[in-house]
């Protein structure tokens, strides 16, 4: 598919010629699936499945060592009293808080855990192209194994698609490491300001085509975060564009998820339109801080019957 | 991507998640419903009704004979005085009590209709209770308000209307017909379909409930022959039917001459269009929910698919892998997206006109699904390769069949959509607005829906053109069928 990003017009060309989105059908469709009914085996499945996925993030500007220390201790066990819980996929941090989060989960015997850092000026995106490129290559050499970029949102709404597919390839050379490898690249959209579903399933082809290897809806920074209906148009991007080139993109809603019932609405989205293929964490993972208190507050009741109180959920 | 999860994970798979029967306490056996109290048929005749999932004897109700039809028919008569008599805003009161009372037993009432009709719960709870409460609510406001529908100062209602419901929607039919009978101050005798009696005997005991004064609602069970002696007896001042074209045009014959009005609302083969600037995701979301929603029996639903033949293709892949997702099974299981067909006789109907396709050349695939051991069940199923020469591109199937047919250009399109005895609803799926009104304005039948399928609102008439019948249900033209305009 090069010729489609050889120039501006070509892209704009073939972002515009993608189908439509009838916002409505859309939202309807999402809802159905929100009332699918999960119950006993499925859920206990859905719940350890959902805190595998979870990139445990932290993105504030108090954010310490010790903050980043003690997250880090809750991502490798999420539950002191109950060793069978799963660890989560990756710790989210900003760049300056890589290697402390490297250290610290090495040390709670979490080292496979993934460090994701947010780049590229986060969340605004407002910065010189330069800058944001020192941002990223200053994240990996610190250890990132994945990194969490906002795009230009401004290029994408004044229409220089262009731009903005260079920008995301630029960040991508930035992720490649010395010694061969490269940590992965999420792309954030930051959906909320993109604003109409068109633009989404846009932005969604614009950034696979750029080479992302995760799209991911928001900063968690702006008014709305993901919601089921954007999720599920990423979700359908994702699998068009691996029947169009045999590449499979991964999915990463994230703000505003905070709680088990939520969660499992996701992954029952992500299993109607994807199927298991995309049922890990190396293919969708949710950004959230406080869900995993209420999955682990669920995965409680369903083994003992009972719920327990919030100080018996660690506080992060 | 190095993998952060070791081991692949089993598949997601839904555990059983079934809808508690005890919320319904079926009674073994019912009588008719007659001047507000239950009574056995005169010759104490009656027959079961099953589940059409398990083929379980849900009950048994009565058998009406004509003897029976005739004391219904005075009890509504004399009725008629005093509840035509009543203040439009008094009527009101009695309709927006039975709204309430029907939101308050709605998970009852969703049970019961999907253990008596097959349908699956998260219809019945989710789109079936919510309009047939809204139905009420919306007649419960016109009924002071009838000086002002744009019939004259003072509108009068009929009399006794005689009401034939069919079994595809049996709570919701009932209130599409009673709602504006009672709101215009008509009196009714209502006759549920064979199949699924159970519902409008559950609304009697609710009309009960919200203390309707007796003989205003009558309801009498029983099969054709039950349904031919209410639309042939003389008392009736109107008949109003919804079912197949077969039987509303004999009732036309036998009204021909008598001064009863009547509406009737019948079959249709809808052509559901798809241009190929067509939203596609939410294309073939309408495509499932237009000939899948209530395993198909529905009279309005879209089962001629015309695509356009540049997107075919594109379209046919999506909408396989879309019902390789449908969950066909236990209608009360909160998963189940298809329930079971509605009676062994429909179900025989179904089979052989699905049989007809193949030996008249179409292709006919389904999704793989594993249908349960006992009850009545077909697969959702897809022919490729229809012509308007084929019957399953004529005749109304009633069931889970999507008929598949091609066009080149709007003008073919709307040529093969109106190429039909029938004309009740169609479909247009494009994001070009013109094309919509273009088309919408060409299309011969009662409703039109662009970039979706299958929606009801009781604010919005509904009813068919051609064989797909006359008079229009819902909205302020719902009424103008029990006025005397």
């Amino acid at each position: 598919m090069a010729d489609v990003t050889a120039s501006d017009g070509a892209l704009r060309r073939f972002l515009h010629g993608l189908p439509g989105v009838d916002a409505v059908g859309l939202q309807v469709r999402a809802a159905t699936l929100g009332t699918r009914s999960i119950k006993t085996t499925a859920k206990a499945y859905a719940i350890d499945l959902a805190i595998s996925m979870i990139d445990l993030t932290t993105l504030e500007g108090a954010d310490t060592p010790g903050k980043v220390r003690a997250l880090c201790a809750k991502g490798a066990h999420p539950d002191p009293t109950d060793r069978t819980v799963p660890k989560v996929a990756a710790i989210c941090v900003y760049g300056d808080m890589v290697a402390t989060a490297k250290e610290a989960l090495a040390s709670a015997s979490g080292s496979d855990i993934h460090v994701a850092a947010v780049a590229t000026a986060f969340p605004s995106g407002r910065a010189a192209m330069p800058v944001k490129l020192a941002d990223t290559r200053d994240a990996v050499a610190a250890g990132a194994d994945e990194i969490d970029m906002v795009i230009d949102r401004g290029a994408f709404l004044s229409g220089r698609y262009l731009d903005v597919f260079e920008e995301i390839k630029q960040v991508k050379e930035a992720c490649a490491r010395p010694d061969g490898g490269a940590a992965h690249l999420k792309v954030i959209f930051e959906t909320g300001e993109l604003q109409t579903y068109d633009n989404v399933r846009r932005a969604s082809w614009l950034a696979m085509l750029a080479g992302a290897d995760f799209i991911k809806t928001s900063t968690g920074k702006v008014a709305v975060n993901a919601t089921p209906p954007v999720t599920l148009l990423m979700l359908e991007a994702v699998r068009d564009f691996r029947a169009a080139t045999g590449v499979q993109v991964g999915v990463k809603p994230a703000g505003g998820i905070r709680t088990s019932k939520d969660a499992i609405k996701y992954l029952v989205m992500v299993n109607e339109t994807l199927g298991e293929e995309w049922l890990t964490a190396d293919w969708f993972r949710f950004g959230a801080s406080s869900l995993l208190n209420d999955l682990l507050m669920q995965r409680q009741k369903l083994r003992t019957g009972h719920y327990s109180g919030p100080d018996y959920m660690t506080v992060d | 991507m190095a993998p952060t999860t070791p081991t692949k994970p089993m598949t997601f798979a839904y555990a059983p998640a079934p809808e508690s029967r005890s919320v319904v306490d079926i009674a073994p056996s019912y009588g008719l419903f007659i001047n507000g109290e239950f009574t056995e048929a005169a010759d104490g005749k009656v027959f079961k009704t099953i589940s059409p999932s398990s083929e379980e004897v849900l009950s048994e109700v009565a058998q009406a004979t004509a003897e029976d039809v005739d004391r219904a028919v005075k009890s509504a008569r004399k009725a008629f005085e005093s509840w035509s008599a009543l203040p439009g805003s008094e009527r009101a009161k009695y309709l927006f009590r039975i709204a309430r009372v029907i939101q308050e037993r709605s998970r009852e009432l969703a049970v019961l209709e999907s253990l008596d009709n097959g349908k699956p719960i998260r219809e019945s709870r989710d789109a079936d209770l919510p309009l047939v409460a809204a139905h009420f609510f919306y007649y419960a406001g016109w009924a002071d308000k009838l000086a002002h529908a744009g019939y004259g100062p003072d509108p009068r209602p009929l009399g006794v209307a005689g009401q034939v419901i069919p079994w595809n929607f049996p709570l919701l039919m009932l209130a599409w017909k009673i709602a504006p009978a009672l709101a215009a101050g008509n009196t009714v005798v209502l006759k549920p379909a064979e199949t699924t009696p159970l519902s409008a005997l559950f609304f009697a005991d609710i009309c009960r409930q919200a203390g309707l004064p007796k003989g205003v609602v009558n309801i009498i069970t029983g099969d054709g022959a039950t349904g031919a002696e209410l639309v042939g007896h003389p008392g009736i001042d109107k008949v109003a039917f919804t079912g197949s074209t077969e039987v509303g045009k004999a009732i036309a014959r036998t009204v021909a001459g008598t001064s009863k009005k009547v509406t009737l609302e019948l079959g249709g083969k809808a052509a559901n269009i798809v241009f190929d600037d067509a939203p596609i995701d939410q294309a073939v979301e309408g495509i499932v929910n237009g000939i899948f929603f209530n395993q198909g029996h529905v009279c309005c639903a879209g089962s001629r698919l015309l695509v356009q033949e540049s997107v075919q293709d594109e379209l046919l892949d999506a909408l396989k892998r879309r019902m390789r997702t449908l969950r066909v099974g236990d209608p009360l299981d909160k998963n189940t997206d298809v329930g079971a067909i509605n009676s062994a006789e429909q179900l025989a109907r179904i089979r052989t006109l699905a049989e007809a396709g193949e030996a008249e050349g179409a292709e006919r695939w389904a999704p793989d699904c594993e249908l349960p051991g006992s009850g009545f069940w077909f697969a959702p199923t897809l022919f490729t390769g229809v012509t308007q020469a084929h019957r399953i591109a004529r005749e109304e199937i009633f069931g889970p069949v999507l008929s598949v047919l091609t066009f080149r250009t709007p003008e073919e399109a709307v040529a093969k959509a109106n190429n039909t005895p029938y004309g009740l609803s169609a479909g247009i799926w494009t994001e070009k607005g013109s094309r919509i009104l273009w088309m919408a304005s060409r299309l011969r039948a009662g409703v039109v829906w662009s970039n979706t399928f299958n929606k009801f609102d009781p604010t919005s008439p509904f009813g068919g053109y051609k064989e797909s019948g006359y008079g229009r249900e819902g909205g302020r033209h719902g009424l103008e069928a029990y006025l005397d305009v």
